[in-house]
């Protein structure tokens, strides 16, 4: 088994193209999870796509992508020569779209792993396969596992819901996810009512829970945390609680160097001089 | 890392505050920036309260070396709270600033006729641009307008650097009375333009590049839509826009733009 994620991650859909990145943190080494993939291009939805509510944003991006194709010509290999560690989220659209993107993405030169978006807030309606049975995400999991190549870490990315979480975490482990990451933003309205999800410290506390029960329901399962990280204080709070590892996305929209700080900050508690 | 030319995140200080009308002007010490900006840049500014979306301001004028070094100034309407509470700053203040952000605008390569329409504080772009073409030898004509006279921006400033000037103001107090779409037109044949660039709110935007298109112009617009992040990571800044081959695209108004060819907007679908 290749290298496990941590003990910080980019999270998905807010890092942009790793580009613009570039100029707030050093790639090298950089674990890098994608804007959600899928395997025809996305234009994404209307404006207005992102609302701002106390300490969160609301956002209905609508996974605007290029569609696999062109993310294997041009954003992947500049990611894999910048030196990040590519972890490449993916939405399907039926149980065979999960499977042939794992599969090609097996074939691509520089990817360190999948991560499968099981939580976007709003799939239904978006022409994304319904995973908010945690049965239907169990099948998607075993399906890329099964395409993907097994050295190769798959992670399942599980909607923040309290309710579900830790038989959704179960059933990815079942399946042969190699970590689940624990959660995403969370089913909230655009100020109009369009279907959005809330992400930011305001989700912090509901994050920081599904967290918990997770680690102490599931022994010797890699939990990564996400929702509301936005400081070394934060990132640290999880891990002690158990992950293996945190993601930082919203944190990273209001100040672009919040990755490169709390990366720094972990990496010199791990290693003391 | 963070190259020679890329953008920078730093916290700046407010230098110096005044009023400019209807606006507040603010000189900030932002370390690197002024050295970076081309005109059309901007920079993103975090506010307080819990907001976590950035505010986009215009950099209006940047000063390379002062007492103070390098400082950069930038024009604040407060419309809402997070441009009220940054109107607010007092000298000293100390405030995280991202830039130089976004496309610049694209000079022409001869010494061609520049027409400049800039509206409200949106104007504040134009007068650095005014700048570098007048150095490259265009005859550039500026046309300002406003709502009303305090909603001019440095119309004084603006005879300094343009050939000719056209001011327009809602109720008529200073200039010709109207808006830009009734005025343009004429302006773009008094000054035989072979360039046009506008800031200013969408249909004035849209009413400047349909004028320019109709004269064989070239225009480019600044757009001012949401930038959440304002730094390309986010893809909340939705820019519709039609290439050459007629093959709509949804670009990012932040690092694609926020300068854009006017007659590449899808402008229907722009909100
Ligand atoms: C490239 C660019 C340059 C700009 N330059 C200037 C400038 O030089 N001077 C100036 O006074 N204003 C400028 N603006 C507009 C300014 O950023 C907005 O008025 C400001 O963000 C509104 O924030 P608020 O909290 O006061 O208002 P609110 O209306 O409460 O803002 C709510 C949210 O909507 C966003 N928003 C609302 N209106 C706009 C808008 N017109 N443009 C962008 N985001 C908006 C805000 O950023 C915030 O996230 C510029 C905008 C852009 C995109
Ligand atoms: C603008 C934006 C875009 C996002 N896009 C994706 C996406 O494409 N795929 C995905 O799995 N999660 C996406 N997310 C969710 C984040 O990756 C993250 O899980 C969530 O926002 C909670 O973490 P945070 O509070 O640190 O942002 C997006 C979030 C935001 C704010
Ligand atoms: S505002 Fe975030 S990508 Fe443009």
């Amino acid at each position: 088994m290749s290298r496990q994620p941590g003990p910080v991650m980019v999270a998905s859909g807010c890092g942009g193209t790793g580009r613009e990145l570039a100029a707030y943190a050093e790639l090298v080494g950089l674990d890098f999870v994608t804007r959600s993939i899928t395997l025809d291009p996305r234009p994404g939805g209307p404006a207005l796509r992102i609302a701002e509510s106390p300490s969160g944003l609301v956002n209905a991006i609508g996974l605007q992508n290029p569609g696999l194709e062109h993310f294997l010509a041009t954003e992947l290999p500049w990611l894999v020569r910048a030196g990040a560690h590519v972890f490449v989220s993916i939405a399907g659209g039926s149980m065979g779209e999960y499977a042939d993107l794992a599969r090609r993405l097996g074939r691509a030169p520089g990817v360190a792993g999948i991560e499968i978006n099981l939580g976007a807030p709003h799939q239904v309606g978006e022409g994304l396969f319904d995973v908010r049975e945690p049965y239907h995400a169990a099948s998607v999991v075993a399906a890329v596992r099964r395409e993907f190549p097994a050295n190769l870490p798959v992670l399942a990315k599980l909607r923040p819901d309290l309710t579900r979480v830790v038989e959704g975490a179960r059933g990815a482990v079942d399946a042969g996810a190699s970590a689940v990451v624990v959660g995403n933003s969370i089913p909230a309205a655009m100020p109009d009512g369009r279907p959005g999800g809330l992400s930011g410290p305001a989700i912090g506390p509901v994050s920081l829970r599904c967290l918990v029960e997770v680690v102490s329901a599931l022994d010797h399962v890699a939990v990564i945390g996400a929702g509301g990280v936005s400081s070394v204080e934060d990132a640290r709070r999880l891990l002690d609680l158990g992950a293996s590892a945190v993601q930082i996305g919203t944190a990273l929209l209001h100040d672009p160097t919040t990755v490169a700080r709390v990366r720094a900050a972990l990496t010199r508690e791990e290693d003391p001089l | 890392m963070a190259d020679e030319h890329g953008p920078l995140h730093v916290t700046g200080e407010v230098l110096a505050t005044k009023k400019a009308g209807a606006y507040r002007l603010l000189t900030i010490a932002a370390p690197g920036i002024p050295q970076r900006f081309r005109a059309g840049n901007f920079v993103a500014v975090s506010v307080d309260g819990g907001r976590l979306a950035r505010r986009p301001l215009w950099i209006h004028r940047v000063k390379e070396a002062g007492a103070f070094g390098a400082t950069l100034d930038v024009v604040v309407n407060a419309v809402g709270p997070g441009t009220t509470w940054l109107a607010q700053r007092p000298v000293g203040a100390r405030l995280e600033v991202t830039g130089p952000l976004g496309r610049p605008f694209a000079l022409p390569r001869e010494p061609v006729a520049c027409v400049l329409v800039g509206e409200g504080h949106s104007a504040a772009p134009l007068f650095p641009l005014a700048e570098r073409l007048r150095q490259r030898g265009c005859a550039v004509t500026l046309v300002v307008a406003g709502p009303d006279e305090a909603g001019l921006l440095s119309a004084l400033e603006a005879r300094r650097s343009a050939r000719a000037v056209t001011v327009i103001t809602g109720d008529g107090s200073v200039g010709v009375r109207g808006d830009v779409a009734t005025h343009i037109e004429s302006v773009l044949e008094r000054a035989d333009a072979d360039v046009v660039y506008a800031g200013g709110p969408l249909p004035m935007l849209r009413a400047v590049a349909a004028a320019a298109e109709r004269r064989g112009a070239w225009s480019q617009v600044a757009l001012e839509t949401p930038m959440p992040c304002a730094t390309g990571l986010c893809q909340g800044c939705p820019v519709p826009v039609v290439s050459y081959d007629g093959v709509s695209r949804v670009v990012r108004g932040c690092v694609d733009g926020p300068v854009v060819r006017g007659d590449r907007v899808d402008w229907d679908s722009l909100r």
